[in-house]
């Protein structure tokens, strides 16, 4: 493999890295959101959310960006490849990390509201300063997991013409008829990205232990 | 309401309240007067509604009956002069709560933020202060619980009792004018009992006014000027500790002391 090559499998695993990324992101703030209506009391806050979170989770995610990459045109609305992209990675993440959050906001002890009740803290200063935060510590291992599976399904993107780290290789192979060499390096890429983030991951964790342990 | 706060009047007074969990009455219309200035001691059996009692006058439990005042002003709930009562807004509970502070049995500290943090979080999100003005204050208020040299310490790194320490620290933290205690021993190892109960003597001796639902009898015979004995959700005593401890002594006090002789009561009984 010539330099230019693998220099080009680098820049795809970045732009697999980018999109991956800013899809966690996105899914993090809409799956607050999901959560935030999922746990609600209102009923038209509550139904919608769930079933937003069963069909994200219920679909392949395949099936969702050819959904969302086809059905957006028909809105009128025209945009490049790599935003529906990012649209359907979102979607699908937020669903499953509103799920997650969920599990996390109800492990919060009532006690530790009940003390900050008591010393006046709003409603909102409360989910702000107490309730998040510690939703958030404990659903860290399950969100390092979910930006894991969602770094390797982002080699589905492909399938909306969006060039990424597997689309990459593909054309690679294709072209140099050399279809293991860019295989298997596209597969040392995404082990050595995902190594870097599980060890992003037990690096926070143990940075948080000291107040756990 | 024709009660008016004044400083002299009582810190709480509790008329008529009733707490209904479901088909269970808990408290059967408790009439109690806590005054300023001393420590009230809440005693009695397990299930005899001492803590849901002190829980209504935090309002962390909403009495389905009766009236709380707080120095005179009414919390959670007002009863007009036809008996009717009304939910008072939020900002109004805010703000008559921020005169109690509370210590609870399983602490409550927040895990995520060490002990100074714990102490002066109300200090800047609620009241706002600089940083540097808050950390001040919280350092004196651990500097009072005896734990300013545990200030960077998280709560999972503190002895239970510690921990509850820093709740009081916390709780002072406001300066509030009253203090409830909610089995603040229960929860902790006998020989950590000790430490805690000597934050909270020193407190007594400094005039604060506390309400304190505990097991300790020895606490409450010597620190308690007002010891309330409730049972099956009434107050079945209520009085100076000479006088409900002294004889001749209530037969279910009796009864509910011998179950103590072992646990340091026993010069008492």
């Amino acid at each position: 493999m010539t330099p230019r090559l693998f220099e080009l499998m680098l820049w795809a695993a970045g732009a697999t890295v980018l999109i991956s990324a800013v899809s966690i992101l996105i899914g993090l703030a809409i799956g607050f959101l999901v959560c935030a209506a999922r746990v609600s009391r209102t009923r038209w806050l509550s139904t919608p959310a769930a079933v937003f979170v069963s069909f994200f989770r219920g679909v392949p995610l395949l099936v969702q960006l050819l959904l969302i990459y086809n059905l957006l045109p028909g809105f009128g609305l025209y945009v490049p490849s790599v935003v529906a992209a990012i649209a359907g990675l979102s979607l699908c993440t937020a669903a499953y990390q509103a799920e997650n959050l969920r599990g996390g906001f109800m492990s919060v002890p009532k006690g530790l509201l009940e003390a900050a009740d008591m010393v006046g803290l709003s409603p909102w200063q409360q989910m702000r300063r107490i309730r998040a935060p510690i939703a958030l510590r404990l659903t860290l291992p399950a969100l390092i997991n979910e930006a894991i599976l969602i770094l390797k399904a982002s080699s589905l993107i492909s399938v909306v013409g969006v060039v990424e780290l597997t689309r990459m290789a593909q054309n690679l192979a294709a072209s140099t008829y050399r279809p293991l060499l860019f295989y298997s390096v596209a597969g040392g890429l995404y082990l050595v990205i995902n190594w870097l983030v599980a060890g992003g991951g037990s690096l926070a964790e143990r940075m948080l232990k000291k107040e756990r342990a | 309401m024709t009660e008016v706060s004044t400083p002299t009047g009582p810190a709480i007074v509790v008329k008529g309240v009733s707490k209904r969990f479901g088909d269970l009455e808990v408290l059967h219309g408790i009439d109690l007067r806590i005054d300023r200035g001393t420590t009230t001691c809440l005693i009695g059996p397990s299930g005899s509604g001492k803590s849901t009692l002190l829980r209504c006058i935090a309002f962390l439990e909403e009495a389905t009956a009766g009236t709380i005042l707080v120095d005179g002003a009414p919390l959670g709930f007002t009863e007009g002069p036809d008996g009717a009562r009304t939910r008072l807004p939020a900002p109004s509970i805010r703000a008559v709560r921020a005169k109690i502070g509370m210590v609870f049995q399983q602490f409550n500290l927040w895990p995520h933020m060490t002990a100074l943090g714990n102490v002066c979080e109300a200090l800047r999100t609620v009241r706002r202060l600089p940083r540097k003005e808050a950390e001040e204050r919280g350092m004196a208020q651990l500097r009072k619980v005896g734990l300013e040299n545990r200030a960077g310490h998280y709560p999972s790194q503190l002895s239970g009792g510690q921990q509850q320490r820093v709740a009081i620290a916390r709780a002072l933290a406001l300066e509030p004018e009253i203090l409830l205690f909610d089995e603040p021993t229960s929860s902790l190892d006998p020989e950590l009992t000790g430490e805690v109960l000597n934050v909270m003597r020193a407190l007594a001796e400094d005039g604060m006014s506390m309400v304190v639902v505990t097991h300790e009898i020895g606490f409450a015979a010597t620190v308690g000027r007002h010891i309330a004995f409730l049972d099956h959700g009434r107050v079945l005593l209520d009085g100076p500790p000479e006088e409900v401890f002294g004889a001749p002594r209530h037969p279910r006090l009796e009864q509910f002391l011998e179950t103590y002789l072992d646990r340091g009561a026993a010069t008492l009984v």
